[in-house]
C-alpha cells in the first residue's frame, strides 16, 4: 500500500519536474535569443532618437515616452478610481445582493478580450467624446481595462482587515471617514498597491487596445500633451519585427529587452513598496 | 410618560451614570433582549453575568450605540448617560464613544506603535498639541500600570507585548480619551489567572475616576471586583431578560429570585 503511494509520489514529482522544465527552458530560450539579438543595438542613442529607416540612427524615443504617458496615466485613473470602488463596495454599499451582481461583474470584466476594451475606447472616447486618438484616449481605455483587477486585488486587501480593529476605533469615538484614513487604508494599502502595480505593468505590455485606439505604428514625434497622437512600445517592436530586414529586427529585440526591464523595475518596486509599508504596518 | 426635567431629576442627580428604560433590541425581527431597567452607579463596578445568549454583549454594545454599527440590529427605549437620551435624534455617536469607553473580550491593538495606540482616540477627537499627546499617553498607561513594563519602547510595535498586556494596553487607549465610563466586555477571557489579577486589581483602582460596567461568565470574577451586579437569564422565548439586579453581596448570598440562585450556585458549585 505504501509503497504505490512512494512509487506515485516520485512519479507526481518527476512529472511535475518536466512540467516545469519546458516552462523554464522555452523563457531562457526566449530571453537569449532576444539578448543575443537586440544588445548590440543598445546605447543611448537607441533610447532618445526617433525611429528611422536608417536602422543605425533608428531609436524609441516617441514609443518609449508614448508608453509613460498613456501606462502613467492610467495608473493615475486607475489606482485611486480601483481602490474608491473597492471601499464603496466593502464600507458603505448596504445593498448585499447589489453588491454580489456587481462583484460578479467586475471579475467577468477581468476576462473581457483586451481588444475589446480597445474598440469601445475607439467609438466612446475617440469619436463620442471627440478625444481623438490621443495619449488622454489610450490612457483611460487601459485605466478602464486593468480597474477590475485593481478592484479585486482592493476589494480583497480590505476585507483583510480585521473587523476588530475597525470596531476598536469606532469604540473610541472615530467616524467612518477616520476610520478609513488611519485603520482600514494604512493596513490595505499595500495589497492593493501591489495588485495595482501588477496590473498596471500588464497594461504596459498591451498592445492590442492601443493598436486599435492610436492606429500609429510609426511616429517620430514624441508625444508632449494629452491629446497629442502616441505609439507606445509594443506598436513599435510590433512595427519592426514586421519588416524583413535583419537590422530591423535587431532593433524589436533591442526594444523587446527596454520593454522586460521595465517590466521587471515596476514588478521589483511592487514588491519593495509591499515589504516596506507591511513593515511600517505589522511587525 | 415623565418629562426630559422629571427624568433628570430622578435619574442623573441620585448619581446613576447611566439609567436604561424598556430598552430592547431586536436583530431582523427577532428580540435578543426586552425591556431592560436598569440604573447604574457612578464610580462603582457593575458585573453583568448571565449564561451564554443571554444578550450581555448585546446589552452592552446599546450603552455606547456600537449597535449603529450592525445593520439588523434595532435598538427600543432609552439610554439616559447623565439623564439624556443617547438614542435622541441630535445626539453624536462618536462622541458619546469617546465619552463612553468599550474593552473588548480579545485585545485588539492597532498594528503600531504602543505610543500610536494610546494616542490614537487623541488624534481622532481633535488633540493635536504634541506635548499634550504624550503627557496624556503617558497618563493613560500609568492608569492602566502599563507604563513601567512599556516605558522604553513606546515605538515598538504593540504586537511584540504579552496577551495580559494588550489587554491593559487597549484599556489604556480607551482611558486616554478620558470617558466617564468604561464598557468590558469579557476583557480577560482569554488571559491566564495572573493577567486576569492585574486586569482586576486595575478596575477597582480605576473605578475611583470611572464607572465600569464589566460582562463576565467568571463568577469568582464577579463576585471579587463587582459592587452590584446585574444577572441576565434567556426566558422562555429565548428573549434575554434582566432577571435580578443588586448589590454584589446581595444576589451571592441572598438573591431574590429561584432562577438567581440556581444560576449562582450551579457556577460557584
Ligand atoms: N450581530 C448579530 N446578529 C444577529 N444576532 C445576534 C448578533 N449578535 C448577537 N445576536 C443574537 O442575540 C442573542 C444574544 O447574543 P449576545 O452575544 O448578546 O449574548 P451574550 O450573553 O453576550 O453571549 P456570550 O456569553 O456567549 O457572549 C443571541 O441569540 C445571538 O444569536
Ligand atoms: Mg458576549
Amino acid at each position: 500500500m505504501s509503497r504505490v503511494f512512494l512509487m506515485l509520489d516520485k512519479i507526481i514529482h518527476y512529472i511535475l519536474l518536466f512540467g516545469i522544465s519546458i516552462g523554464v527552458l522555452m523563457l531562457s530560450l526566449l530571453l537569449v535569443t532576444v539578448v543575443t539579438d537586440g544588445w548590440g543595438r543598445l546605447s543611448l542613442g537607441f533610447l532618445t532618437n526617433p525611429p528611422s529607416a536608417n536602422p543605425d540612427k533608428a531609436g524609441i524615443a516617441p514609443a518609449f515616452w508614448g508608453s509613460v504617458w498613456v501606462v502613467g496615466l492610467a495608473a493615475l485613473i486607475s489606482l485611486p478610481l480601483g481602490i474608491a470602488t473597492a471601499l464603496y463596495l466593502t464600507e458603505f454599499s448596504r445593498h448585499e445582493r447589489l453588491n454580489k451582481i456587481i462583484y460578479f461583474n467586475i471579475t467577468n470584466l477581468a476576462g473581457v478580450p483586451s481588444v475589446v476594451y480597445g474598440l469601445v475606447g475607439l467609438s466612446f472616447l475617440t469619436y463620442t467624446l471627440g478625444l481623438g486618438r490621443s495619449v488622454i484616449a489610450g490612457a483611460i481605455t487601459l485605466a478602464f481595462l486593468i480597474l477590475p483587477v485593481i478592484i479585486v486585488a482592493s476589494i480583497e486587501a480590505i476585507k483583510a482587515v480585521p473587523e476588530l480593529h475597525k470596531l476598536g476605533a469606532y469604540a473610541l469615538g472615530a467616524n467612518k471617514l477616520q476610520v478609513i484614513a488611519r485603520v482600514i487604508l494604512p493596513q490595505s494599502l499595500p495589497g492593493a498597491l501591489t495588485g495595482g502595480i501588477l496590473a498596471v505593468s500588464r497594461a504596459l505590455g498591451e498592445a492590442a487596445p492601443l493598436l486599435v485606439i492610436s492606429g500609429l505604428l510609426f511616429t517620430r514625434k514624441t508625444p508632449a500633451g494629452l491629446l497629442d497622437q502616441f505609439t507606445v512600445l509594443p506598436l513599435q517592436i510590433f512595427n519592426w519585427v514586421s519588416r524583413p530586414q535583419t537590422a530591423f529586427r535587431e532593433l524589436s529585440a533591442a526594444a523587446i529587452i527596454v520593454l522586460l526591464i521595465l517590466l521587471l523595475l515596476m514588478n521589483m518596486s511592487a514588491v519593495i513598496l509591499r515589504n516596506r509599508l507591511q513593515r511600517r504596518v505589522v511587525e | 410618560m415623565t418629562s426630559k426635567i422629571e427624568e433628570i431629576d430622578t435619574y442623573y442627580n441620585i448619581g446613576y451614570v447611566i439609567t436604561t428604560l424598556d430598552l430592547s433590541v431586536k436583530y431582523g425581527g427577532r428580540y435578543a433582549i426586552k425591556d431592560i431597567n436598569i440604573n447604574i452607579p457612578r464610580n462603582s463596578i457593575t458585573a453583568i453575568i448571565g449564561p451564554s445568549g443571554s444578550g450581555k454583549t448585546t446589552f452592552l454594545r446599546c450603552l455606547n450605540r456600537m449597535n449603529d454599527l450592525i445593520s439588523k440590529a434595532k435598538v427600543e427605549g432609552r439610554v439616559l448617560f447623565n439623564g439624556k437620551n443617547i438614542y435622541d435624534p441630535d445626539v453624536d455617536p462618536y462622541q458619546i464613544r469617546a465619552r463612553i469607553g468599550m474593552v473588548f473580550q480579545k485585545p485588539n491593538p492597532f498594528p503600531k506603535s504602543i505610543f500610536e495606540n494610546v494616542a490614537f482616540g487623541l488624534r481622532i477627537n481633535g488633540v493635536k498639541n504634541r506635548e499634550e499627546i504624550e503627557r496624556r499617553v503617558k497618563h493613560a498607561l500609568t492608569q492602566a500600570a502599563l507604563w513601567d513594563e512599556v516605558k522604553d519602547r513606546l515605538n515598538h510595535n504593540a504586537y511584540e507585548l504579552s496577551g495580559g498586556q494588550q489587554q491593559r494596553l487597549c484599556i489604556a487607549r480607551a482611558l486616554a480619551v478620558e470617558p466617564e465610563v468604561l464598557l468590558m466586555d469579557e476583557p480577560a477571557a482569554s488571559l491566564d489567572p495572573i493577567a486576569t489579577a492585574r486586569i482586576e486589581e486595575l478596575m477597582i483602582r480605576l473605578k475611583e475616576r470611572y464607572t465600569i460596567i464589566i460582562v463576565t461568565h467568571n463568577m469568582q470574577q464577579a463576585a471579587r471586583v463587582a459592587d452590584y451586579t446585574a444577572v441576565m437569564m434567556p426566558d422562555e422565548d429565548g428573549v434575554g431578560k434582566l432577571v435580578e439586579f443588586g448589590t454584589t453581596r446581595e444576589i451571592f448570598t441572598n438573591p431574590k429570585s429561584k432562577k438567581t440562585e440556581d444560576y449562582v450556585r450551579g457556577r460557584i458549585g
